[in-house]
This record gives C-alpha cells, sequence and structure tokens, in this order.
C-alpha cells in the first residue's frame, strides 16, 4: 500500500455535522437512492465508496443541494446540517452552498484569472472589506489548497493554463476560500496522474483540522489512505458504514467484502 | 440531335452497362457472389459511372464553349461594311442570332423547308415578313450580310451539333466496353466506385467556390473599368453623392457608408441586447417546454422575407415614430422613412440571429462550469453574468459580427424604410440611404451600361463585400478561437 506517502495527523473528532435519515432520491421514476442514514462527524474524512451507479455522488449532490439543478430529480428524508434541515423551505439552497463546499470529479477552473477563480466566492459573499482584504483572502486560500507556491508568481495567468493537478487544487483552494463548513469531494482524483493524487490526498488530510470532508472514490486504497469512516453504498442502499479500519479489515457485510476484495463491482 | 434525346440514350446506356456489368461479373465468378472482390451492384455502378462520366463531362463542356467559338468564326467572317458607324459589332452579332433563331423557329413550324433556309436570299424575298408569319419579330429589315452570316451561323451551329453527338455517342460506348472489358472476378469495382463518389464530393465543392471566384471577378473587372472612368479618391473621399446621369456626377461612397454603418449600428444595438437576453433566457431559465415552444417561434422571425419587413418599417414603425418625434411631437423628424426606422425594423430582424447563435454557444458552455459555480453558492443570474457569459463571450462576438454583415448586406428594409436621401448627417430621425440600396437604384435605371454612373455600382458592391468578408474574417477567427477554450 502506499500508506507511508500520508502520515495521518491526529485530530480530535468532534460531533455530528451533518446527519441523514431516511433519504431516498427519485430520477424521474428511478429509484436511486434507499432508505440512507448516515451520520457525518466533524474534523473527519468520511469515503463514499461503491460501484459506478451505485448512488454515491447522487447522495453527495444532496447534502449541498445540488441535485435541485436537475429538472428531474427528487429529494426525500431529512438531511440535516447542525440540526437545522436543509431541504426546509426557509433555507436558501445559495447560502447552503456556501456552507457546503464541493469539488467535482473534473478539475472546472473558470475561464478567469487564477486570481479571479479564488476571489469569485468571497466577491460574491461579500467576504472582503478591501483589496488587501481580498488579497488576503485569496493567497490564504492558495496556502490552503497547497498551490501557492507554484502560482504566487503568476496570479494574472489563466487557471485554465495550469497542469490538470494543479486546476484540481485550484478547484480545492477555490471552494476553501468561501470558509465552508463541510467540503464534499466528487472523485477528485479520477483525473490525475499519481504524483498530482498524492498531493490531493496530503491536502484532504489537512483540511481535516478546518473542515468536515466528504469523499467519493473509486479507489479503495484512496478511501483507506485518507478516510476515518467509510461508507460502502450497493444498488442505491447503504450497505455498511463504520470505521475505515473496520470496513477495510473486518465488514460485517458480505457484499462489502465481496466489493472490497474485488469480487463485485 | 436533340440534347434531351441524347442524354437520354447517354442514361439508357448507362442502365443497361449496370446491368451488363452485374451480369459479367457474376458470371465471371462462377455465379458465386464469393467469388467476386467487390458486391455485383459496384460492377454494375463501375460500368454506369464510366459511361455517364465522360460523356455528360464532353456534352457539358461543348454545350458551353461550342456558342463562344461558333460566335468567333461568324464574326470573323463578317464584312466590315456590315458593321457600320452607329452600330457595334455585338449588336451585329446579336442580329445574326436573332436571325438564326428565326431561320429556326420557321424550319420548325414548317413555314421552309431546312435547304430554303440555308439558300433563302435577301434580295429575292422579303425574309422580315416571311419570319413575321411565323411569330418571329425583327427590328428591321433583314440585310444580306446579316442573312448570310446568320446562315452560316447555323451551319456551324448544326454542324457542331452533329459532330457533338457523334462525340459524346463514342465516348458512351467507349466507356461502356472499357469498363465491360475491365470487369472480371478480382477487379477491384468498389474502390473505383468509392473514388467515383470522393469526385462527385469534390466537383459539388467545388462548383460553390468557383461560383465565388467567379462572382469576384465578375466584381473586380467592372470596379476596374469604372476606375478608369471616374479617379478612386474622389469616390472613396468625396462626401457627397449626387449621380447625374447627364455627366458630371459626384460619386463619393462616404455618405452611403455612413448611412450604412449608422442603420447598422442602430440595428445591432437593437438586436444584441433582446437577442442576448432572450438567448439567456432560453438557454438557462426556461424550462423544456417553454424552450421547445419559444425557440421555434423565434426563428420564425428569421423566416419572414425582407420586403415584408420592409412594408413593417414602412406601414406600422413609421407612422408610430413619427407620430412621437414628429411635428406633432417633439419635431425631430420630418417624414416615417428615417435612420431610426430602418434601423429598429433591421434590429427585429436580427434577433433571431443573435439570439438563436447565442443559444447553441451558451450551451456549448460545459455544465461543469456552472456547477463549479453553484457550488460556490452563487445565483443563477450571477453565474450567468460572471462564469456562463464570459466563457462564452467570444462566440458571442461572433455571433454579433455575423448579424452586423447581415446588416450591412441588407437592402429592402432600407430602400422602404430609410427613404433614398443620401447625406451626412448625426440625427437619426433624418432620412439616409445605404450602399446596397443605392446599388439598386444606380442598375435600375435607363442608363448606359458604360457609364460611371451605372459601374459605380460594381465599386460600391466590391466596397461592400470586402467590408462583410473583413467581418465574416474576424467573426470566423474569433470563433475558431472560441472552440479552443475547453479543449
Amino acid at each position: 500500500m502506499y500508506d507511508a506517502v500520508n502520515t495521518e495527523q491526529s485530530v480530535q473528532q468532534t460531533d455530528t455535522k451533518i446527519s441523514a435519515r431516511n433519504v431516498q432520491v427519485y430520477y424521474g421514476d428511478t429509484h436511486a437512492i434507499k432508505d440512507v442514514d448516515v451520520d457525518i462527524a466533524g474534523n473527519t474524512v468520511t469515503a463514499f465508496i461503491g460501484p459506478s451507479g451505485c448512488g454515491k455522488s447522487t447522495f453527495l449532490r444532496c447534502l449541498n443541494r445540488m441535485n435541485d439543478t436537475i429538472d428531474i430529480c427528487r429529494v426525500e428524508g431529512l438531511i440535516e446540517l447542525d440540526g437545522e434541515d436543509i431541504y426546509d423551505p426557509k433555507v436558501d439552497p445559495v447560502q447552503l452552498r456556501a456552507k457546503v463546499g464541493m469539488v467535482f470529479q473534473k478539475p472546472n477552473p473558470f475561464p478567469k484569472s487564477i486570481y479571479d477563480n479564488i476571489a469569485y466566492g468571497p466577491r460574491i459573499h461579500g467576504m472582503a472589506r478591501s483589496k488587501a482584504d481580498l488579497d488576503e483572502i485569496v493567497e490564504r486560500a492558495l496556502r490552503r489548497g497547497a498551490i501557492w507556491d507554484e502560482v504566487k508568481d503568476r496570479l494574472d495567468a489563466p487557471g485554465t493554463g495550469l497542469s490538470g493537478g494543479q486546476q484540481q487544487r485550484l478547484c480545492i483552494a477555490r471552494a476553501v476560500a468561501t470558509e465552508p463548513e463541510v467540503l464534499l469531494m466528487d472523485e477528485p482524483c479520477s483525473a490525475l496522474d499519481p504524483i498530482a493524487t498524492a498531493q490531493v490526498e496530503e491536502l484532504i488530510d489537512e483540511l481535516r483540522q478546518n473542515y468536515s470532508v466528504v469523499i467519493v472514490t473509486h479507489s479503495m486504497q484512496q478511501a483507506a489512505r485518507v478516510s476515518q469512516k467509510t461508507a460502502f453504498f450497493h444498488l442505491g442502499n447503504l450497505v455498511e458504514f463504520g470505521d475505515t479500519s473496520q470496513i477495510f479489515t473486518n465488514p460485517e457485510d458480505p457484499r462489502t467484502e465481496s466489493y472490497i476484495t474485488g469480487r463485485i463491482g | 440531335m436533340p440534347v434531351f434525346w441524347l442524354a437520354l440514350i447517354v442514361l439508357a446506356l448507362a442502365a443497361a452497362g449496370f446491368l451488363a456489368g452485374r451480369v459479367r461479373a457474376l458470371s465471371s465468378g462462377g455465379g458465386n457472389i464469393r467469388n467476386l472482390h467487390s458486391l455485383p451492384a459496384y460492377y454494375g455502378w463501375h460500368v454506369a459511372l464510366m459511361v455517364l462520366v465522360p460523356s455528360f463531362l464532353i456534352l457539358i463542356v461543348w454545350l458551353l464553349v461550342q456558342p463562344v467559338l461558333v460566335n468567333n468564326a461568324v464574326s470573323g467572317l463578317l464584312p466590315d461594311r456590315a458593321v457600320s458607324e452607329d452600330t457595334t459589332l455585338g449588336l451585329v452579332m446579336s442580329d445574326v442570332r436573332r436571325v438564326a433563331d428565326g431561320l429556326d423557329a420557321a424550319v420548325s413550324a414548317g413555314a421552309m423547308t431546312p435547304d430554303e433556309a440555308q439558300s433563302i436570299r435577301s434580295e429575292f424575298t422579303n425574309v422580315r415578313d416571311k419570319l413575321g408569319s411565323v411569330g418571329v419579330a425583327l427590328g428591321s429589315d433583314v440585310s444580306p450580310e446579316i442573312l448570310s452570316a446568320a446562315q452560316k451561323y447555323r451551319g456551324m451551329t448544326a454542324t457542331g451539333r452533329f459532330w457533338m453527338t457523334v462525340v459524346v455517342l463514342a465516348a458512351a460506348v467507349g466507356g461502356f466496353a472499357f469498363a465491360l472489358r475491365r470487369t472480371s472476378a478480382g477487379f477491384r469495382a468498389r474502390n473505383v466506385v468509392e473514388s467515383g463518389i470522393r469526385a462527385l464530393l469534390l466537383g459539388a465543392a467545388s462548383i460553390a467556390v468557383l461560383t465565388t471566384i467567379g462572382i469576384v471577378l465578375s466584381l473586380v473587372f467592372n470596379t476596374i473599368e469604372f476606375f478608369r472612368l471616374y479617379p478612386a479618391a474622389d469616390f472613396f473621399f468625396g462626401l457627397t453623392w449626387a449621380p447625374s446621369f447627364g455627366g458630371g456626377s459626384q460619386l463619393g461612397i462616404l455618405p452611403l457608408l455612413w448611412g450604412t454603418f449608422y442603420i447598422s449600428f442602430i440595428a445591432l444595438a437593437v438586436a444584441v441586447p433582446i437577442g442576448l437576453f432572450a438567448a439567456i433566457y432560453l438557454s438557462e431559465y426556461a424550462g423544456p417546454k417553454v424552450r421547445a415552444m419559444a425557440k421555434p417561434l423565434l426563428e420564425v422571425l428569421a423566416g419572414i422575407p425582407t420586403i415584408v419587413y420592409g412594408l413593417f418599417a414602412l406601414l406600422t414603425v413609421g407612422p408610430l415614430l413619427l407620430g412621437i418625434f414628429g411635428g406633432q411631437g417633439l419635431g425631430w423628424m420630418q417624414a416615417g422613412t428615417a435612420v431610426m426606422t430602418a434601423g429598429i425594423v433591421m434590429g427585429i430582424m436580427l434577433i433571431p440571429f443573435v439570439s438563436s447563435l447565442s443559444d447553441d454557444i451558451i450551451n456549448a458552455v460545459p455544465q461543469s462550469m456552472r456547477d463549479g459555480s453553484y457550488g460556490l453558492g452563487a445565483t443563477k443570474s450571477e453565474t450567468i453574468r460572471q462564469v456562463v457569459i464570459p466563457a462564452a463571450l467570444p462566440g458571442i462576438v461572433g455571433a454579433v459580427l455575423l448579424a452586423a454583415s447581415r446588416a450591412i448586406g441588407e437592402t429592402m428594409i432600407v430602400v422602404l424604410g430609410a427613404g433614398a436621401a443620401a447625406r451626412l448627417s448625426m440625427n437619426p430621425f433624418d432620412a439616409m440611404t445605404t450602399v446596397t440600396a443605392k446599388i439598386v437604384s444606380q442598375l435600375t435605371g435607363d442608363a448606359d451600361f458604360a457609364s460611371p454612373e451605372a459601374l459605380v455600382a460594381f465599386a460600391l458592391g466590391m466596397t461592400l463585400f470586402i467590408v462583410t468578408l473583413g467581418l465574416n474574417v474576424l467573426a470566423l477567427y474569433i470563433v475558431r478561437k472560441y472552440r479552443e477554450q475547453y479543449e
């Protein structure tokens, strides 16, 4: 295994950040997510694993209501962030997404400069009082995204001109810049080479100090390396959820064991 | 033999060739398709193509070249005295052709025998009356020189036609025999047909290109002719447009260019915001049902003939504006025809151009861009304003430039909506005119075609062509650059 790359930092896990109860998701007539109950703790990396089409990305997108942008998608059940129902009509999905940031499978920097990519969120949410303030926010985000040293001399260069791994770290920095409480990552390393993957994984582990991170991944090794909790999805059901060490060494459900040993999926 | 029958015979030969090629290929393969290199139909097509292509090519070239050659030969034979002081060789030759056509008509109507038509002499017969009796009207009595030239013309044409028939049929039969000889089980008919198809497609593409070159050349020669008669500096920098067919015209292009750009500018000022906002609504906000309804409805605007827009400008928009800005209102406007009238109506015409192209371009912005913005807590309009539009901007600029070249080339709306006065004025409620409208008016008069007043139309057309070509090239360049954006 590649565990040696990351020396896991000891961070105290805190109480439940997001709790989902009896969540059902439908795409038109298709029942994509069935009866999912999950508690995501603060300052923890939670990994969602499972074969393609099992619903893990769909569930992830429920957590910041990104599924609202898909017309035919319907979500039922209760999802609470800090004890507040995020599907309550009182909740503004736009505000919610500022609190629950998201990093996507494919790096998607805006066709703007590196600086403007990072400053986008803070500008929208009015987080900076002055230009100097904004500069500071951008620098802090880029540092936390572990990309500052590579781009500090070319903040005016277009973000699309960076390499794939740099673009993904830029997107992570962009998500971090709005100071979210939860960071959702949908297969953030699937378009990256092993070196860039290692950098992003290291970054995820550092981000755990400040955020709770939920990561969807197809790589079992990655789930084992970066997460403390793992949820295994299969055919829209949450099969098993528990400590990562537990799931990977001693799974309770035979389907989990079959998947992580490579017999199904 | 008439060309129609000739073509029909060649086609019949090709059909026979198709069957013969098939049968021969099958029999050389022992009746088993598996022994052949290609499917039997390919052998048939091979023979049919070998019959059709060379013979039709010869036919087309012959039909184009023969009249030119015969014309030259006959005009060379005309005695000098036939071309008198007050006429030109071209006019005499058209007389010759008319008489020749008249003789043809007389023969086919049965008023003359073919021999009579070739031996008739104007000294002894009144050819004009004789032809008039079969419905061919001639302007004046036929002089002996013209009659004999016409008879020679007919003779040469008939000989040419005869040899054309012979050569075309020979080519068809030759192709038939050659192709059939080649046909055997091992012959790669499929590949030959493939290259035949390729040549066909290439031909279609080159006709389009050659036509463009032809159009440009016809403009270029007449433009050069114009500049020989009228100084280029006066044309390009003259501030007055005052053609008079009696001579002494002032033909400055600047008032026309000004009118063109002023009207196009107003048109774009109307079309770009409305079109762009409509495109944003359709691509980002409208549900699938609204979109399926609204998009075709908007594109109906593009299908309305421009003359109808012209009527709309003349009958509706003009009086409406006059009511507001005219004598009873603000007093800025003298008549319903004005730059504003034409500009607004042209803008309405251009809305579907801008909206349809922009809509496609906005839809081409990857969903991942929008997701990224929504994921950061941006609203829909923030996302559109700060991410989608900037990403689509090069393409939108391309769409606007294409609309601009449409506006510059527009004629009917200007003729009906903007008036006909060429003037340099800043007031958008004045009547002005454009390059295109003046091209029409310069060429539709009774002007002598060799005068600068008529030839100026070609110089105007050439200028316009270069302007719109430049805009199109710019638009293509920008659109192409846009394509690389997300690669």
